[in-house]
């Protein structure tokens, strides 16, 4: 569990991560999601000891970092796949890992076949790698010590579609046995796949966290009728705001057993009742960093 | 109902011991030797130190092929290239940014830099027993080429000199990388300090007579040369003291703060 209370940042008179408190619970893949800029690779640094916060802690299973004996035994961390000496083979970079950590030699052969990098790809040079590889590399690096947490920034950076449904497996398998993952992204559709809560940070402030579920419940219901006058009708009566959207249907902000009801109520024949999930979402994302992001939507 | 049990492997835990000094040391090591870089860095020591011996025995004159002068020849080469060995084990930390792995697996940043700087003293004491076996091999080759009687013109108390000088300079690149972090940056100081300067006081003492008395007291270079010639005086002790204190300790000291407390990014 990765423990984050009143963590802050400020370099000169910028604070880049603003009093943010949240948690990453065992059993669950955590998606830390914002736009670029955000403060997610800050926070993420400052939660291992390599930035020194300038208020607020991290503890990650009630300690602080630098107080963990063995960090890689406790923590697998990957912050940033390319950062690795170009010069070193694949296999040096992990059994460098397998050493530090005190881990059985044949690890690394199981951390390789994991990821799957084949035996001619471990003897090449780091710095020949592509993008995918060091991230398949640096996630065999991270799982080398079999940590309770792992902290990845990124992970899916320039993995194929198979790579990322790969990834997504193996988070899935290891939360369920127990582990904490927390993982940045700054693509809601990566995240929404892979996490089970969500913590939405934009300019270094928490703009929202919950557990996926209730966050596409919050992001309302899209709901579709024969007659589209009379659902409306129906959903004032029962005091449901709701707007038509460019498709037809309507949105409104109750949760679809409400509408439902009022459908019923109203004797209307629905077509459709949905939350209105990942596009409420991303909705929601560029609402919640509207004010936050660097593009400003042409009026 | 069926009970569906979860195998929580991650709720088992003991208490796992802290990384050992020793295993740092020895990762430390081998990460000075894993790179190509690094490897012919090293390996250039013993081929410089072989072609001394050879050059040694082709061009010095017959009463030159003494035990000092083939150690002073092979060990040259190390005092130049040691100290960019452990320059370079700290500064690609981040220069090629292999800190942001190393200091997470050893969050303690001073105990990582005292391991380097063990694996570099180890490194710097085996260059140094390889120059004298080959300087004492290149003595009894050379004086038997030449038909002169052999001459074992180094004491111990020479050699441990020789050895603390090389020491000094070893810890001038640790003292530089801590400082700099930066490879391409802390080698460029290390030249400047190396060559720039001593060439600089040397110019500042033949034409300056005020400086003439003071230069031992401020040219690390030229105090560091007493410990490769043979001490001979009390004054010289307190020389290497003064200087290496103002040279490689007191911005040691700064560079170690800066190490603990500058960002990994």
């Amino acid at each position: 569990m990765i423990t984050i209370d009143s963590l802050t940042k400020t370099y000169g008179h910028t604070t880049v991560v603003h009093d943010t408190t949240y948690t990453a619970r065992a059993g669950r893949v955590t998606g830390f999601l914002g736009p670029n800029g955000a403060g997610k690779s800050t926070s993420m640094r400052m939660m291992v000891g390599l930035t020194p916060p300038t208020s607020g802690t991290a503890t990650i299973s009630g300690r602080h970092f630098a107080d963990l004996p063995n960090p890689g035994r406790e923590v697998g961390v990957m912050l940033d796949a390319s950062a690795q000496h170009a010069g070193r083979t694949g296999r040096e970079i992990l059994t460098i890992a397998q050493q530090i950590m005190d881990v059985p030699a044949d690890r690394v052969l199981r951390m390789l076949e994991l990821v799957s990098l084949t035996e001619a790809e471990a003897e090449r040079r780091v710095g020949n790698y592509s993008l995918g590889m060091r991230q398949r590399l640096g996630i065999a690096s991270a799982l080398m010590g079999d940590p309770p947490v792992l902290i990845l920034d990124e992970p899916a950076n320039g993995l194929d579609p198979a790579g990322i449904r790969w990834m997504r497996d193996l988070l899935r398998d290891y939360a369920d046995r127990g582990g904490t993952v927390l993982l940045s992204s700054h693509l809601l559709a990566e995240i929404e796949i892979i996490a089970d809560d969500i913590v939405m940070i934009g300019q270094g402030r928490i703009v929202c966290q919950g557990s996926k579920a209730d966050l596409l419940a919050a992001a309302g219901t899209v709901v579709r009728a024969a007659d589209i006058l009379a659902l409306q009708r129906a959903l004032s009566a029962a005091g449901l705001p709701s707007t038509v959207s460019g498709d037809g249907s309507l949105r409104t902000d109750a949760v679809a057993a409400l509408v439902g009801q009022a459908a019923y109520n109203g004797g209307v024949v629905l077509t459709e009742l949905r939350s209105a999930d990942s596009g409420g979402l991303e909705e929601m994302f560029l609402e919640l960093t509207a004010d936050t992001q660097r593009e400003r939507t042409a009026a | 109902m069926t009970a569906i049990t979860i195998d929580h492997v991650y709720e088992r835990r003991t208490e796992i011991p802290r990384v050992p000094l020793t295993r740092e040391v020895r990762v430390e090591l081998r990460k000075m030797f894993d790179t190509r870089s690094g490897f012919w860095l090293i390996a250039s020591i013993g081929i410089a130190g072989l072609l001394a011996t050879v050059a040694t025995i082709a061009f010095a004159p017959d009463k030159d092929l003494t035990y000092y002068n083939f150690a002073a020849a092979i060990g040259f080469p190390i005092t130049v290239i040691l100290p960019m060995v452990a320059l370079l084990s700290i500064t690609s930390e981040w220069s090629q940014r292999s800190g942001l792995t190393t200091f997470t697996l050893v969050p303690n940043r001073r105990r990582v830099v005292v391991a380097k700087t063990i694996a570099s003293i180890a490194v710097a004491i085996a260059s140094m027993l390889f120059a004298f076996a080959v300087g004492a091999v290149g003595t009894v080759v050379g004086s038997a080429i030449a038909g002169t009687s052999l001459v074992w013109d180094l004491s111990l108390g020479h050699a441990l000199t020789i050895v603390l000088g090389n020491l000094t300079c070893l810890l001038t690149g640790t003292m530089l990388g801590m400082l700099i972090r930066s490879s391409a940056g802390g080698l460029v100081v290390y030249f400047v300090y190396t060559l720039l300067l001593p060439t600089l006081s040397g110019i500042l003492a033949t034409s300056q007579s005020w400086f003439k008395d003071l230069q031992p007291w401020v040219d690390l270079n030229y105090a560091q040369g007493f410990l490769f010639e043979g001490m001979d005086s009390g004054a010289q002790w307190a020389h290497v003291a003064v200087t290496v204190t103002v040279w490689i300790v007191l911005p040691g000291i700064v560079g170690l703060r800066l190490v603990m407390r500058s960002e990994v990014k």
